[in-house]
C-alpha cells in the first residue's frame, strides 16, 4: 500500500528515497503514526519530503493515493465495495502496522474477522440513521480510519467521521501551493536563486591570519614566528544585466522588477543597463531612455571583459526586422542590425543567458524569439524559480 | 520517551508536533524551514525546556567551518607557548578546544542542540557534518581519541533557504515547514503572550494585520514577532479599537505602523493608497 503511494510520490518528481521510506516504516513501528490519518499524513510529510516547494506535489500525490479510502465516491456508498475497499485496506494496515501485542489484544476480543462485522454493522446503524438526512454521503462514514476504533479503548465512528473531514482538508487546501518551483516567484525566493551565483574569492587587501602558511613558514624558520596574511573572502561574481522596457514588456513589468531589486542587493559588481525591445549602438542607464543616460554599446564592450556575466532579461518578441534588418529599430536608426550588435556581446561575454518572462510553450510561436535562442545556443530560461536556477547553474558552469 | 505538546509560552501546530516527536523518538535531525519569524529558533529553546533538557546553541556564520562544530586546535597558543617554554605545551590536549557537538556528546544527559541557520554556511558544510550527524561521533587526530555520544542529542537545525541542502543530508532529516499562521493559531499565539487581551482589540487588530499582510507589493510582508510587537504597542499607547476599525475600513495605514513596516517603500505605498483613497472618496 504505501509502496505504491512511495512510487507514485517518486513519478510526480518528489524526491524520496529508500532511505526515507525505511524511516517512515520505522516511525510507523515505533507508533509515530498513531492510526490517524492526520497524523500519518504529517509524520509522512515530514519523512519524505525534504523541500517545501515539493509539499504540494505530495498533497497531490497524497489526496490521489488515499483518495479511495478517504473519500468513497458517492456511488459506491450504496453498494458493498465501499465496506470492502477499506477492509483490505484496513487488513494490510494493520499487518503493517500492529505490534504483536496489539495483534493479540485484538485476538483477545474475538479477532479481526469478528471486528470487521461489528464495524460494518456499526457502519450500517449509522447508515440507517443518517439516510433520512440528504448529507450523508459528504460524511463519508465508511473511512477505514475507524482503525481507531479497533484499538481497546472502544469504537468512535461518529468523532471519527469529523476528524477525517478535517484532515483531508488539510491535504486538499493545498497551501503549500505558491511554494512549487514551476509557479511565478516573489522576490525572496529571486533572490535565493541569484545566491547560487555567489563565488567566494580572495582578492584585495591582505588582512586574515592564514593558519596553516604561518605554522608552515614558522617551522620552516627554525621556530621563529613568521605570521602570513591573506586577503578576505568575497562575493567575486560581476554582473552585467540587460533589461527590456517598455511595449511588449509592460505586462512582465512586475516580475522584472521583483527580479530586479532582488539582484540589487545581493551583487557588489552589478551593472544595469536598458534597452527596447532589441540592443543597438546605445544603450540607457535609466530606464526613461533620456540622451542624458546614454552609452554607446561599444563602450561597454571595451569596458568590461570576459569575467563578467551577462543577464538579458526581455520577452524576445518583436518584428524580424527589428532584430535582422538595419535600420530596423523602432526607436531610432540603426545602421548595424540588432542581431549583429547581439552577436557582439554574446562573443564579448562568453557567460550570457536569456532569461524570458514569456512562459517557455509560447516561445517557439514568435520568430525572433526562436532567432535569439539560437543565438543563444539555447541559453535561454523562463523567469520562473526552475528557469533562473537552470540560468544560474548554467553562468556558473 | 517524552512527547513535546507545545508549551506554554508557545504555540505547536499539530503537523509541528508530530515532526518534532518523530524526531525526538527516531533520534534523527529535524529541519525546520519557515518564513524569518515563525518561530524557528524560539522551537528548540521551547522544545528543550518542555523536554527538560539543556540547550546548546550553536549560531552559524558565513565564515563558520564544520570543524568548529567538533574542535578546534588552538595552534597559535601552543606556538606562543613553546615560544615562551611553557610546560602545558608537551600535552597537545591543552590546545584542543571543544566545540558545541563535542559538549552535547559528552553531557551528561542528553541535551538539544539548536544549530541555527545552516544556509549561512558553506555549500560543503552539511557535508562535512554528514557522519557526525549521523553515527554521532567523530575522532580528534591531534591526540587520536574517538569522541562518542553518551546519549544522542536531539538536534534541531534551522534554515533561512539561502543556500540548497545537499540531498544526502536531507535524507537523513526530519523536516518541517512552519508555514505563517493562520488567523486561529494566531489567536492561540496572542493569548499564550499576553493573556487575557481585550478581545475586540484583538478581532480589529488581527484584521488591520492580516489586510495588511495581503497587500500585493508589499516589499516585506510583517511577521508573527512584528504582530506580537505591534500588540504591545497597541495596549501600551491604549489604542481602542474604534480607531483601529476606522483605519483599516478607510485602507488608512495602521496607528503605530513603525512596528509593522520596516521599510520606507512599503510605507510610501500605504500613503499613496491613502491618499488614493482620500480623493476617490
Amino acid at each position: 500500500m504505501f509502496i505504491g503511494f512511495f512510487l507514485a510520490l517518486r513519478a510526480a518528481g518528489v524526491k524520496a528515497s529508500l532511505r526515507e521510506y525505511l524511516t517512515l516504516q520505522e516511525a510507523m513501528q515505533a507508533g509515530l503514526g498513531d492510526y490517524d490519518i492526520d497524523t500519518f499524513y504529517y509524520l509522512a510529510r515530514a519523512t519524505l519530503v525534504k523541500d517545501e516547494r515539493f509539499i504540494d506535489k505530495f498533497d497531490r500525490v497524497f489526496a490521489e493515493s488515499f483518495k479511495g479510502i478517504l473519500q468513497p465516491k458517492p456511488a459506491a456508498l450504496n453498494g458493498v465495495e465501499a465496506q470492502d475497499l477499506p477492509e483490505e485496506w484496513l487488513k494490510l494496515l494493520a499487518e503493517k502496522l500492529l505490534s504483536d501485542e496489539e495483534k493479540a489484544q485484538i485476538e483477545a476480543m474475538g479477532g479481526f474477522e469478528k471486528l470487521m462485522e461489528t464495524l460494518a454493522k456499526r457502519l450500517e446503524e449509522q447508515k440507517a440513521r443518517h439516510e433520512g438526512g440528504s448529507k450523508w454521503i459528504g460524511t463519508a462514514g465508511t473511512s477505514p480510519f475507524g482503525a481507531n476504533g479497533y484499538n481497546p479503548e472502544g469504537v468512535r465512528i461518529g468523532q471519527q467521521t469529523g476528524r477525517n473531514r478535517k484532515a483531508v482538508k488539510v491535504w486538499d487546501q493545498r497551501e503549500f501551493k505558491n511554494l512549487a518551483s514551476d509557479v511565478e516567484i516573489g522576490t525572496r525566493n529571486m533572490k535565493v536563486a541569484l545566491r547560487r551565483l555567489r563565488r567566494f574569492a580572495r582578492e584585495g587587501a591582505a588582512e586574515e591570519l592564514d593558519l596553516a602558511d604561518t605554522i608552515g613558514s614558522t617551522a620552516r624558520n627554525a621556530g621563529f614566528l613568521d605570521l602570513k596574511m591573506v586577503p578576505e573572502r568575497h562575493n567575486a561574481v560581476k554582473l552585467l544585466l540587460m533589461l527590456d522596457i517598455g511595449g511588449s514588456m509592460d505586462d512582465h513589468i512586475t516580475l522584472c522588477e521583483q527580479l530586479f531589486s532582488a539582484t540589487k542587493g545581493e551583487f557588489k559588481h552589478l551593472v544595469h543597463l536598458y534597452f527596447h525591445n532589441c540592443p543597438y549602438d546605445t544603450l540607457w542607464t535609466d530606464a526613461r531612455f533620456r540622451s542624458a543616460d546614454a552609452v554607446p554599446t561599444h563602450d561597454i564592450l571595451n569596458k568590461y571583459d570576459a569575467t563578467w556575466k551577462l543577464i538579458f532579461i526581455g520577452d524576445a518578441a518583436m518584428s524580424p526586422y527589428e532584430l535582422i534588418q538595419p535600420g530596423g529599430g523602432i526607436s531610432s536608426w540603426n545602421t548595424e542590425s540588432g542581431q549583429d550588435w547581439l552577436q557582439r556581446l554574446v562573443t564579448a561575454f562568453p557567460k550570457s543567458v536569456w532569461i524570458n518572462p514569456v512562459p517557455e510553450k509560447h516561445w517557439n510561436y514568435t520568430q525572433s524569439t526562436k532567432i535569439i535562442r539560437e543565438m543563444f545556443e539555447n541559453r535561454m530560461y523562463g523567469l520562473t524559480l526552475e528557469g533562473l536556477d537552470a540560468a544560474m547553474h548554467r553562468l556558473m558552469h | 520517551m517524552a512527547r513535546f505538546e507545545g508549551t506554554s509560552s508557545f504555540v505547536a501546530t499539530e503537523d509541528l508536533k508530530v515532526a518534532v516527536n518523530a524526531a525526538v523518538s527516531l533520534q534523527r535531525p529535524l529541519l525546520i524551514k519557515g518564513e524569518p519569524g515563525t518561530g524557528k529558533t524560539v522551537l528548540a529553546q521551547e522544545v528543550a525546556r518542555a523536554l527538560g533538557k539543556d540547550l546548546i546553541s550553536w549560531h552559524i556564520k558565513s565564515t563558520t567551518k564544520a570543524q568548529q562544530g567538533l574542535y578546534e586546535y588552538d595552534a597559535v597558543s601552543r606556538l606562543r607557548d613553546s615560544q615562551l617554554g611553557d610546560a602545558r605545551v608537551h600535552d597537545i590536549g591543552n590546545y584542543i578546544i571543544h566545540g558545541k557537538l563535542w559538549d552535547a556528546f559528552e553531557a551528561q544527559n542528553a541535551p538539544v542542540l539548536l544549530i541555527d541557520e545552516i544556509d549561512k554556511a558553506d555549500i560543503e558544510f552539511p557535508n562535512d557534518l554528514l557522519l557526525e550527524l549521523d553515527r554521532m561521533e567523530f575522532f580528534v587526530y591531534e591526540t587520536r581519541q574517538t569522541i562518542k555520544a553518551r546519549q544522542r542529542p536531539v538536534i534541531i537545525i534551522t534554515s533561512n533557504n539561502e543556500k540548497e541542502l545537499p540531498d544526502a543530508f536531507l535524507r537523513r532529516c526530519f523536516f518541517h515547514y512552519i508555514k505563517f499562521p493562520d488567523r486561529e493559531t494566531m489567536e492561540r499565539i496572542v493569548e499564550v503572550h499576553y493573556p487575557g487581551m481585550k478581545s475586540l482589540l484583538l478581532r480589529e487588530a488581527l484584521t488591520a494585520f492580516y489586510e495588511l499582510r495581503e497587500l500585493p507589493g508589499l516589499k516585506k510582508r510583517p511577521s508573527t514577532s512584528e504582530f506580537l510587537d505591534w500588540l504591545k504597542l497597541l495596549m501600551a499607547e491604549d489604542i481602542g479599537p474604534e480607531l483601529l476599525r476606522e483605519k483599516s475600513a478607510a485602507k488608512l495605514i495602521p496607528p503605530l505602523h513603525g512596528a509593522l513596516l520596516k521599510n520606507e517603500q512599503d510605507v510610501h505605498l500605504f500613503e499613496r493608497l491613502a491618499f488614493i483613497h482620500r480623493r476617490g472618496g
